[in-house]
């Protein structure tokens, strides 16, 4: 039980890692949260998979250094982005905006969504109608109900 | 049998799409394009600013002003990266051409980098040292080597990521320069 305790404890405390180091971490606790925010939303070029404040190269400790240096010049965080955007284009960003060169990526989803419908409720109409109940003829629902009566009788 | 409905084409034309699209795409990779490449956000835009120190023992430094004009190729290498070892003999045929290179010597080593040229040529007109990668950074550079061909009004018109291989050459490298060169500054 002792055990279990600690080891939940353990789970508990144990922080996920993060590549930044602390000597680039800055002194006021806001700055900082919003560096690390911008810095989660920004892909590290190398690696193109991770953000910036997951990466550990080179290069995306030179540019969360830059983003704590904006932030300290009293950039917006809107700013920062845009001082990234000019230099490395819009991948840099995790989140893509939406403008027309990339209304595939964003429409694609959407469209596919109501072409599925659009098929489905084709499909619909198309499937033949079920098969009237009533489709016995009068010779066949005779000697059905005789069957019947046969049935019941014993 | 049946005719055949139309609706029964529509998978094989969406094979047929799907099919194109992958054909192309390999021919493309197999014709040397790296699909992890990105587009350059600075192509059509002026140059970034370049004020760079020498490498230590070597020559003035580079600055904007000295590739003001010209039709330029702004290589940023650094003698660590193997790519640009592999790269090199193509710059030195370049330089040999006639072609105005510029280096930015990336986060390196003054002695490491000027032993690099020693050895293998060096096919700079000038060369700066971007010792803190500020510069590389400006430029939006992520891998490499890359390559920047600016105009003579100082427009970037092409970058490339990774090493100039001697079928980029034909490829892209000089089609654009000779474009460029017939443009007026």
């Amino acid at each position: 039980m002792r055990r279990a305790v600690f080891i939940l404890i353990g789970l508990i405390l144990a922080a996920p890692a993060v590549a930044v180091e602390p000597n680039e971490i800055l002194k006021d606790p806001a700055l900082e949260a919003r560096a690390r925010d911008i810095s989660r939303e920004l892909r590290c070029l190398v690696c193109q998979n991770q953000s910036i404040d997951d990466s550990n190269a080179d290069l995306a400790r030179d540019l969360r250094v830059i983003v704590r240096e904006r932030l300290s010049a009293g950039d917006t965080d809107e700013q920062v982005f845009k001082y990234v955007v000019s230099r490395y284009g819009d991948f840099v960003l995790l989140r893509p905006p939406v403008k027309s060169s990339t209304l595939v990526l964003w429409g694609a989803p959407v469209g596919l969504l109501v072409l599925g419908i659009i098929g489905l409720a084709i499909w619909y109409r198309r499937r033949e109608p079920p098969e009237k109940e009533d489709s016995l003829t009068e010779e066949e629902r005779a000697r059905l109900d005789a069957l019947l009566k046969a049935e019941d009788g014993k | 049998m049946k005719a055949l409905q139309p609706r029964f084409l529509i998978p094989v034309a969406a094979f047929l799409v799907l099919a194109t699209i992958f054909g192309v795409h390999l021919s493309e990779i197999s014709g040397g394009k790296n699909i992890s490449d990105l587009p350059s956000a600075l192509i059509g835009k002026p140059a970034p600013a370049l004020d760079l120190p020498p490498v230590e023992g070597n020559g003035p430094g580079l600055k904007s002003e000295q590739i003001r004009g010209k039709v330029a190729l702004v290589n940023i290498w650094a003698s660590w990266c193997p790519p640009c070892r592999l790269e090199h003999p193509v710059l030195m045929r370049l330089a040999r051409e006639g072609v105005k290179l510029y280096g930015v010597n990336y986060k390196d080593r003054p002695e490491a980098a000027l032993a690099f040229l020693a050895e293998l040529g060096n096919p700079f007109q000038a060369l700066g040292a971007d010792q803190a990668g500020r510069t590389s950074i400006d430029w939006g550079v992520y891998g490499y080597p890359e390559t920047f061909v600016v105009d003579k009004k100082g427009i970037v018109r092409y970058r490339h990521v990774g090493p100039i291989m001697p079928r980029d050459l034909d490829a892209k490298i000089y089609p654009l320069l000779k474009k460029l060169g017939a443009e007026n500054g």
